[in-house]
C-alpha cells in the first residue's frame, strides 16, 4: 500500500450570513393544510360520519341504528331544550367529586409509600390487589353500604381513580433521578416541601399520563353506574339519560347520548389535558 | 510557611467510606485525611474506582463515614446543606421546569439565604458573571450541555456557599468546551477567590484547575500523595513536569487502566 498523494492544504475565508441568499423555503399551501393536526383529525371525524350515515341509510332500520343526520337532529334538538347540558352537568359534578377525592387520596397514600417502607410495600399490595379489580364491580355492595344515590357512585368513583393515578405517581416519584433529589436536599429541601417542590414537578409527566387514565376510568364507570340505576334525585346523569330513552325506544336520543358521552370525553382530553401538556411537560422538554 | 499557620476550612480526618451494594460492602475509601484551606482550588484526582466521588459526596453530607470525620469551620458534617453546594457532572441538575434564572432562585429561596428583590439581584448578577444574561429567561432543555453547566456552577456561587463542591462538572462535555469551561471557572475564582474542591480524572484538568492537587489510589482510594501546582505544568528541580509526575506515580502499581490520560 502506497500512502494517498500529496494534497495542498488552503484555508477559506467564510461567507457572511447576510450574502447567502435565500435559505429558508416557504411551505407550500398543501404541506400547511396538511401539516396541522387539527385539519387531519376533522378529517378522519368528517370521514368516520359519512361512513356512518351511508351505512344507517343503507340499513334503512332506525330502531337499530338511526343515521348521523337524525343523531344529530335529536342531539342538538336536546341541547337546546337543555335536557342533555342538564344532564351532562349532572354527571360531571358527581364525576369531579370523585375524582377530587381520589386524586388527594392518591397523593397522599403516594406520600405515605415514598416516606416509608411498610408504605410502599401497602402501596404496591393495594394497587396490585385494586387496579385489576373494575371498578363498577364495587356497585353493588356501595350500594348496600351508602344506599342509592351520589354516596355510592362517588365511593366507585374514588375506587376507579385512586389507584392508576397512585400508581402512575409512584413510579414517577420512583424515577426522579437521583441528582435532581440531591440537588433538593442540597438546598435543604425535606419532607412535604421536598415532595412538592423536586417529587412532583419532577415526574409531572408520570402524574399526567396517571391524570388521563384516571379520569378515562372514572368516566367510564361513571356512565356505567348511571345506567345500572342513574341517581336519587330525580334529574340523573347522562347514562340514566341513555336508559331512559332506550326504554322509550327513543334510539335517536340514545345515540345523541353516546355521541355526548364521546363528545365530553374528547372535549377533556383536547382541551383541557392537552393544553396542560403543553404549558408543563411540553415547555420543559420533558416528554412522557 | 503561612499556610500552615491557616486554620483549614474544610477537614477530613481518617475518613473510611463504605457503601453496600446488593451483594457486597464495598470500601470506597481507607482513612483518607487532608485539609483545605480558604481559597483553596482544591483537587481530588484519581482513576476510576478510587472513592472520590464518594469521598465528595461525604463532604457533600450524603454519606456519613464509618471511620474518621468530616469537619466545616469545626463543626462536624452530618447531612447536606446549602453551606456546601454540589455542582454535578450530570446535566439534569438543573430543574427542568423552571428558566435559568428561576433555577438559581430556587436554590436562594429554597434554603431561605435570600428571598424577594435581593434574591433576584443576586441571580441575575451571578447569571452574568458566567454570561447567561440573554439566556436568563431560557428553560434549561434549550440550552447546550457547556450552558447548562455553567448554569449549575452559577447557581452554586450565587448561594455563596463556604465551599463549592464540584463532580466531574466538565467530564461530559467535549473537549473544546471542556477547555474553555476550565478557563471561565479560573476567571471566576480570580473574582472571588471561593474555596472549590474539585473531583477529575483528567491529569491535564487537575494541572490546570488545581492549586493543590490530592491523589488517590484505587480499591479502596488511600491518599497517594499530595501535590502543589501553578496551572502552567511546571517542571520540578529534576525537569520533570507536574503531569509526567503523577502520571508516574497513578500507574507506578501497573493495574490501572491509562483511562486517565485524556484531557
Amino acid at each position: 500500500m502506497s500512502s494517498p498523494a500529496a494534497r495542498p492544504e488552503y484555508v477559506r475565508d467564510q461567507v457572511d450570513e447576510h450574502d447567502f441568499g435565500v435559505v429558508n423555503k416557504p411551505l407550500t399551501a398543501w404541506e400547511r393544510v396538511y401539516g396541522n393536526t387539527l385539519v387531519r383529525k376533522v378529517f378522519i371525524l368528517v370521514v368516520l360520519a359519512a361512513i356512518w350515515q351511508a351505512y344507517a341509510m343503507h340499513l334503512d332500520n332506525p330502531l337499530i341504528f338511526p343515521t348521523f343526520l337524525d343523531t344529530m337532529q335529536s342531539f342538538l334538538g336536546r341541547v337546546a331544550n337543555g335536557e342533555l347540558l342538564r344532564k351532562s352537568w349532572t354527571s360531571i359534578k358527581v364525576l369531579l367529586q370523585g375524582y377530587a377525592i381520589g386524586l388527594v387520596l392518591a397523593l397522599l397514600v403516594t406520600m405515605l409509600a415514598m416516606a416509608t417502607r411498610i408504605g410502599n410495600d401497602l402501596l404496591e399490595t393495594l394497587t396490585a390487589m385494586f387496579n385489576p379489580l373494575p371498578a363498577i364491580a364495587l356497585l353493588p355492595v356501595a350500594l348496600i353500604w351508602f344506599g342509592l344515590g351520589n354516596g355510592s357512585i362517588v365511593f366507585v368513583l374514588v375506587h376507579a381513580v385512586l389507584w392508576p393515578i397512585a400508581l402512575a405517581t409512584h413510579s414517577g416519584f420512583l424515577g426522579v433521578s437521583n441528582t435532581l433529589r440531591m440537588v433538593g436536599r442540597n438546598y435543604g429541601l425535606t419532607g412535604f416541601a421536598y415532595v412538592r417542590r423536586i417529587l412532583i414537578p419532577a415526574a409531572f409527566p408520570s402524574i399526567l399520563s396517571g391524570l388521563k387514565i384516571g379520569w378515562a376510568f372514572a368516566w367510564r364507570t361513571l356512565i356505567a353506574a348511571e345506567l345500572v340505576f342513574g341517581t336519587t334525585s330525580g334529574s340523573g346523569g347522562l347514562g340514566w339519560f341513555i336508559y331512559e330513552n332506550k326504554n322509550v325506544l327513543d334510539i335517536p336520543a340514545v345515540f345523541a347520548g353516546l355521541f355526548t358521552v364521546i363528545l365530553i370525553g374528547l372535549l377533556v382530553e383536547n382541551l383541557i389535558f392537552r393544553t396542560i401538556a403543553q404549558r408543563t411537560v411540553r415547555r420543559w422538554g420533558m416528554h412522557s | 510557611m503561612e499556610a500552615q499557620a491557616q486554620k483549614p476550612l474544610l477537614a477530613v480526618q481518617g475518613v473510611t467510606l463504605q457503601y453496600k451494594t446488593r451483594e457486597h460492602l464495598v470500601t470506597a475509601t481507607y482513612r483518607v485525611s487532608f485539609d483545605v484551606l480558604p481559597s483553596d482550588r482544591f483537587v481530588l484526582l484519581g482513576p476510576s474506582g478510587c472513592g472520590k466521588s464518594t469521598l465528595l459526596k461525604a463532604v457533600g453530607g450524603y454519606l456519613r463515614p464509618v471511620e474518621g470525620a468530616i469537619r466545616l469551620k469545626g463543626a462536624e458534617v452530618v447531612r447536606p446543606g446549602p453551606d456546601r453546594v454540589m455542582v454535578f457532572q450530570e446535566f439534569d441538575q438543573l430543574l427542568p421546569w423552571k428558566t435559568v434564572k428561576q433555577n438559581v432562585l430556587f436554590a436562594l429561596e429554597a434554603s431561605g439565604r435570600l428571598a424577594g428583590r435581593e434574591a433576584e439581584e443576586r441571580a441575575m448578577a451571578y447569571i452574568e458573571k458566567v454570561n447567561l444574561t440573554r439566556f436568563a429567561d431560557s428553560l434549561p432543555h434549550t440550552l447546550s450541555g457547556g450552558m447548562k453547566q455553567r448554569v449549575a456552577i452559577a447557581r452554586g456561587m450565587a448561594m455563596e456557599p463556604d465551599i463549592l463542591l464540584m463532580d466531574e462538572p466538565f467530564a461530559a462535555l467535549d473537549a473544546l468546551t471542556r477547555r474553555k469551561m476550565q478557563d471561565e471557572l479560573l476567571q471566576l475564582w480570580e473574582g472571588t477567590k471561593f474555596t472549590v474542591l474539585f473531583v477529575t480524572h483528567s491529569i491535564p484538568e487537575a494541572v490546570r484547575i488545581g492549586n493543590r492537587i490530592l491523589l488517590l489510589s484505587p480499591h479502596p482510594g488511600q491518599v497517594k500523595a499530595e501535590l502543589n501546582s501553578d496551572g502552567t505544568d511546571a517542571e520540578d528541580a529534576s525537569g520533570r513536569r507536574l503531569s509526567d509526575r503523577i502520571h508516574k506515580m497513578l500507574f507506578s502499581d501497573g493495574v490501572i487502566e491509562p483511562e486517565a490520560t485524556h484531557v
